[in-house]
């Protein structure tokens, strides 16, 4: 589904900033895979998720989703085949437009758009049902501007509308971390349901460990750029937080850093 | 000249400027970026429509020729920006610098082209102000009710987000910069129809006359946000208060001139007002902000 070829970024280069922020990066997804990322301060994570979505185009490398090579597409075009979480619940959502705008706009993500009238009738009735599945009572607030959503409740949305007409492949930059613990656990929840119902391919950043173990089917691990660690199936499921940070100083020779990592 | 009797003519005015101020609301409000193209573009509409009167040319013809002049120059701005990377506001005040000399050569090199009721076939004039004001309020209904539908439909939505939100609006596979472009070239067209007005309706066009709009524009933009915007979500609605706002700027305009201010106080006045009503949100969040619930990391 997708296919990360020698994927390098330096960010400043030819500065005394310059970082090497990806390393010759390769990572094969198949179709339904939804893998969790973890990994210290700086090692790449965000960094590989914004290189897929095309924030900016890599150094070197080729990005390759359901067989299209997309390293060239800017990233408005590269949208069609994605859906995108962002770690901010503010970045998600257009908080001046309302909240039925706010999903239209993403059903309409990789179709051309037109003059045709931006909402239908029929679209409102099932936006009222989707939203009622979240169990927030935003169904009845379809014509309320997003901006007066709270976090969670944004977030929620932002998930709705980055599964809506089944995205090739789903990117959640911690989506969570901006959260409190029940909201975090409830947006979580819902991120798994979507992705079971879907049947969707998945990559999801997260520092919490435990999450990282309890949730998809496979696990990698990021150090400097690359993947250092990457286990799926059986033997994820027997993984601990202990034995990732083993294998962490293991692959990588230090201890394990990252200022948000929660650790149990 | 008595307050009463300048009235009409205030009114007249103000829904011109109004217009222009739709423009502005475009850009400002919607795009969220001030776009200085229309101190040019206002007089290129007033230039274009004037010149092509001037030589025998239908005033409908004429207007609609000063609006695509006006598409043309936020076409100019949004390539500034967009394709090569200016940030707006320099965008906005080289077009407008361009448009200095663009409209001296429409205006064929002369700072001034009479345009009298008297001699030419023309829309609106202050010589018949009633009949002015209602053509007026109606060109303003055909353009508002265009906008709502506009900004009503997929595209127009695409561009709401734009100027909303960045981030989202490419990850939701919106292209910005055609967007922006889209925005800015509505906008001027806009600007430059209510140039077009102000020449036949003052009777001359001037290559001084948009010194300052923008500061005008926003002034309509603010009245009208200040005084109608907790009543009402409606765009529709909303395009209306920027006209209301116009026509009270003018009002108030005529106001003070009748109080006996010296009119060359004017322009810093009206700068004045509008960098206070600018800053009172800014004020409010500092100083006047209740503690906002944080939220837990």
């Amino acid at each position: 589904m997708l296919e990360l070829k020698n994927i390098s970024k330096t960010f400043n280069p030819g500065t005394v900033n310059a970082k090497l922020a990806l390393n010759g990066l390769d990572l094969k997804l198949n179709d339904g895979d939804f893998v969790t990322v973890i990994g210290g301060n700086g090692a790449g994570k965000s960094t590989m998720l914004n290189a897929i979505a095309g924030v900016w185009k890599p150094d070197a490398g080729q990005i390759i989703i359901d067989g299209t090579d997309v390293t060239p597409m800017p990233e408005y075009k590269r949208a069609a085949f994605l859906g995108r979480v962002f770690q901010d619940p503010m970045m998600g959502t257009a908080a001046n437009m309302w909240l039925e705008e706010n999903l239209a706009l993403a059903q309409r993500r990789g179709k051309r758009r037109t003059l045709r009238w931006a909402i239908t009738n029929k679209e409102r009735e099932q936006y009222r049902e989707m939203l009622k599945t979240l169990d927030l009572g935003l169904e009845d607030r379809l014509t309320t501007r997003v901006g007066l959503l709270s976090g969670g409740q944004r977030q929620a949305v932002t998930l709705l509308m980055a599964t809506m007409n089944r995205p090739k492949l789903l990117l959640l930059d911690e989506h969570t971390a901006a959260l409190d613990p029940k909201t975090a656990a409830k947006v979580l929840e819902l991120t798994d349901k979507l992705i079971n119902e879907e049947k969707l391919t998945a990559l999801m950043i997260t520092h919490n460990m435990k999450d990282a173990i309890a949730h998809g089917n496979r696990l990698i691990m990021m150090n400097a750029g690359r993947i250092i660690f990457d286990v799926s199936g059986e033997e994820k499921k027997n993984l601990t937080v202990d034995m990732l940070l083993e294998q962490f100083s293991k692959a990588s020779g230090q201890e394990f850093a990252n200022d948000r990592a929660l650790l149990n | 000249m008595s307050f009463l009797n300048a009235l009409p003519g205030a009114i007249a005015q103000g829904i011109i400027w109004g217009l222009m101020a739709i423009g502005v609301y475009i850009t400002y409000k919607l795009l969220d970026m001030a776009d200085l193209t229309v101190d040019g573009s206002i007089t290129t509409g007033a230039a274009v429509c004037a010149m092509l009167v001037i030589a025998g040319v239908n005033v409908w013809v004429a207007m609609l020729v000063a609006m695509v002049a006006g598409m043309l120059t936020g076409l100019l701005t949004g390539l500034f920006h967009t394709f090569m990377g200016i940030p707006p506001i320099l965008a906005g005040i080289l077009t407008q610098l361009i448009l200095w000399s663009v409209n001296l050569k429409i205006m064929d090199s002369k700072a001034n082209q009479g345009l009298s009721a008297r001699t030419y076939d023309v829309l609106v004039t202050q010589l018949e102000r009633g009949k002015s004001i209602l053509l007026l309020l109606a060109v303003v209904g055909v353009i508002i009710a265009l906008l709502y539908w506009f900004f009503g439909t997929e595209i127009g939505c695409g561009v709401r987000a734009t100027g909303c939100n960045l981030q989202m609006s490419h990850a939701q596979g919106i292209n910005t910069s055609f967007n922006k472009i889209l925005g800015l070239v509505l906008s001027n067209g806009i600007v430059a129809l209510s140039g077009a007005l102000l020449a036949q309706y003052q009777g001359f066009a001037d290559i001084n006359m948009g010194r300052g709009a923008i500061v005008i524009g926003l002034a309509a933009v603010i009245i009208g946000d200040a005084i109608f915007g907790k009543i009402t979500s409606n765009f529709a609605l909303k395009l209306l208060a920027v006209i209301a706002g116009g026509v009270i700027y003018y009002i108030v305009y005529q106001l003070v001139i009748w109080l006996g201010l010296d009119t060359d106080l004017l322009k810093m006045l009206s700068a004045l007002v509008v960098a206070v009503f600018l800053a009172v949100p800014y004020w409010k969040a500092k100083y006047f902000a209740r503690p906002k619930k944080k939220e837990a990391k």
